[in-house]
């Protein structure tokens, strides 16, 4: 949701150019391309271990944002989100396996394809709201997740469908690392392009949609165009995430798309901050890095002593943490870590006058 | 579109709802350039009539002539890009964006960016409308004189600023007529007088035709160059001012004797 930004005073701005940047100061923009600089460099010093993590964060993360925009932005419920993660992670394996297309189209194109089904599920949303429209979400989860398993020709139903390697003009990524910088720039590419979208005029639609439907149709909004086109992209940004998952597996099966699936990703919004395009992104790293924590906490505790009981129930711990972070932000910080991360930089912006 | 025809005719508009008759048979004509007001006690239908020229309610009878042109089957979005412009008799903006985000969204219909545009930003020139649309806005918060909460987020505004806020979103899309309903309900007097005053220069400087609820009978006399009394959803009267002033017909009905000693 949009904030009043505390910057620090000189700061003015000059013409509205400078109004309209994504990081509103000098400093965080500096920040964020040192942040970036290191991102990429990722190779050089992240073990096996956490490079798969962070190439999970990229995925997931582009899939967040997606949802992010229906849901935090435009104010549409939506419990369907995995299903069509996993379809674009189809569409790009079919579209690779059967027609040949390298795998760096057909990641875009499984985006495209994704897109469609996302604009004729989200239909209903041109009609119904709240909770009638999370109830047709719901369905479309399941008859998506049905259409997975039956639809041999597609995902090689129950067995599963394999999806090929990235090559990029004979130029394999055949190792986490070069997956890691593919995954990643993808991710930044759609992080721009999502936060592009809600500084310009069909964002601010969604969010005038969002607050007060009413208003934003005198104001000449065609509601169900925007409600339709919020589900259209928000599976775009499903469909990409499905994708980069698709190929960096090398492997599909349907089993991991279901509405567990979906819920974390609403987790990984809500405890991000609904309505925020960085948010995305913390959530999804919170969420990723959460069950390792439980893990690092879960393997300090044995190591004091064998405690059967933590040692076999790990598993459930991990799922049960998810929940509980859902619960605990949405009660004690229901703005999420990106309203969190604002008032820490202010108080740094102002420090020591802070008060 | 004719220069004769006046910019809005409503023709024998009648709404219900289920049992309760809202609208009966009311027509009416607001001719170009003027300031309208629309009176009446509470329930008399007034909004009801404002959201049949909004197309937020379809009439169950008559046809509402905007320009010359029949828009009674239109959608609000579509009424909005033909030139049509409104505010809310409750507090009605986008309570999470910011003060210039709110009368950005005003400037919808203007503008052509979206949303795969929008995404690319620099490349397609969404840059460079945003700026230019910017300064209209900048404008149009000048005239209002907003510019010291431009970026407070509007659901934190207290209730005379968000009235204003509303009103700059409605003149944002630049409309040839502007409906609004009771713009200065709930304020003090100076709130009210510089609300009039924004009103008339509106109409005078900004070349809107205005139709007008409200129940400040002093501002209506004072501001309006016609009136017109709905009652139970009849029209009662219309006309000059004075002409209302004096009907015997809307004393009884509406204003009571006190009222037009006070007034008078
Ligand atoms: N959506 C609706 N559903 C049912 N009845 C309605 C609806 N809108 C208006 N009415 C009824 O229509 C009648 C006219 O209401 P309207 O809001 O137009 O009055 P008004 O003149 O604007 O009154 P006020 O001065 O209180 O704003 C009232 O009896 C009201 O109850
Ligand atoms: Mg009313």
């Amino acid at each position: 949701m949009a904030q009043m930004s505390l910057r620090p005073c000189g700061d003015f701005r000059t013409t509205y150019r400078q109004d309209k940047t994504i990081f509103d100061t000098r400093n965080s923009r500096v920040a964020m391309a040192i942040f970036l600089v290191f991102a990429f460099m990722g190779p050089l010093y992240l073990d096996p271990y956490q490079m798969s993590l962070a190439i999970q964060i990229c995925y997931y993360g582009i899939a967040a944002l997606g949802l992010n925009i229906l849901v935090g932005f435009t104010g549409q419920i939506s419990l369907g989100h995995a299903a069509f993660f996993g379809f674009g992670a189809f569409s790009s394996a079919w579209l690779n396996n059967t027609t040949g297309i390298p795998v760096f189209l057909t990641v875009p194109l499984a985006g495209l394809m994704t897109t469609a089904v996302g604009l004729f599920f989200g239909a209903p949303a041109a009609r119904i709201k709240g909770l009638y429209l999370a109830i047709a979400t719901l369905a479309s989860q399941f008859i998506l997740e049905d259409f997975l398993v039956r639809a041999e020709w597609f995902t090689g139903g129950s067995s599963g469908s394999p999806a090929g390697p990235v090559s990029l003009f004979g130029f394999e990524l055949n190792n986490d690392g070069r997956y890691y910088i593919f995954a990643l720039a993808w991710c930044v590419v759609m992080y721009i392009l999502g936060a592009n979208l809600m500084r310009s005029r069909d964002g601010r639609a969604f969010v005038a949609v969002r607050d007060h439907y009413l208003s934003a149709e005198v104001m000449g909004i065609n509601l169900a165009k925007y409600r339709i086109l919020s589900f259209g992209i928000s599976s775009f940004f499903a469909g990409i995430g499905g994708a980069l998952y698709a190929h960096y597996l090398g492997f599909v099966s349907a089993e991991g798309f279901t509405i567990l699936l979906s819920i974390q990703f609403l987790g990984m919004i809500i405890i991000g901050g609904l309505g925020s395009v960085m948010g995305s992104m913390m959530g999804t790293v919170f969420m990723v890095l959460l069950p390792e924590a439980m893990k690092m906490l879960a393997d300090g505790m044995q190591a004091m002593g064998d405690i059967p009981s933590l040692r076999d129930n790990l598993d459930f711990l991990r799922e049960m943490s998810i929940g509980m972070a859902i619960i605990l932000f949405l009660v004690f910080e229901p703005d999420g870590l990106a309203h969190r991360w604002r008032l820490v930089k202010s108080y740094w912006k102002l420090y020591p006058f802070s008060y | 579109m004719d220069d004769s025809a006046p910019i809005l005719e409503t023709r024998a508009i009648s709404l219900g709802f289920g049992g309760v008759r809202a609208l009966s048979d009311v027509s009416f004509r607001v001719e170009t350039g003027e300031i309208f007001s629309i009176i009446g006690p509470n329930g008399a239908g007034k909004t009801s009539m404002l959201n049949c020229v909004s197309g937020r309610y379809k009439p169950n009878e008559g046809q509402v002539m905007f320009k010359g042109r029949d828009i009674t089957r239109l959608t609000p979005n579509q009424r909005a890009t033909l030139g049509l412009g409104r505010t809310f008799q409750n507090l009605a903006l986008f309570g999470h964006m910011s003060v210039l985000d709110n009368i950005m969204v005003g400037r919808h219909h203007l503008m052509k960016n979206n949303f795969l545009t929008g995404g690319l930003y620099w490349l397609t020139g969404a840059q460079r409308e945003e700026s230019e649309h910017r300064r209209h806005v900048e404008d149009i918060i000048d005239f209002l004189e907003i510019s010291h909460i431009r970026k407070a987020v509007a659901g934190t505004l207290p209730y005379g600023l968000r009235k204003r806020v509303e009103l700059a979103r409605a003149v944002a899309v630049r409309p040839d007529l502007i409906l609004l309903d009771e713009p200065m309900a709930g304020m003090n007097l100076e709130e009210k007088e510089d609300m009039a005053r924004y009103i008339v220069d509106l109409n005078e400087e900004w070349g809107m035709t205005v139709i007008m609820i409200e129940h400040d009978m002093g501002v209506v006399m004072d501001i309006s160059h016609r009136v017109m009394v709905l009652d139970f959803g009849r029209k009662i009267a219309d006309g000059l001012p004075d002409e209302i002033m004096s009907n015997d017909h809307v004393k009884r009905a509406y204003l009571g004797e006190d009222d037009m000693d006070e007034v008078a």
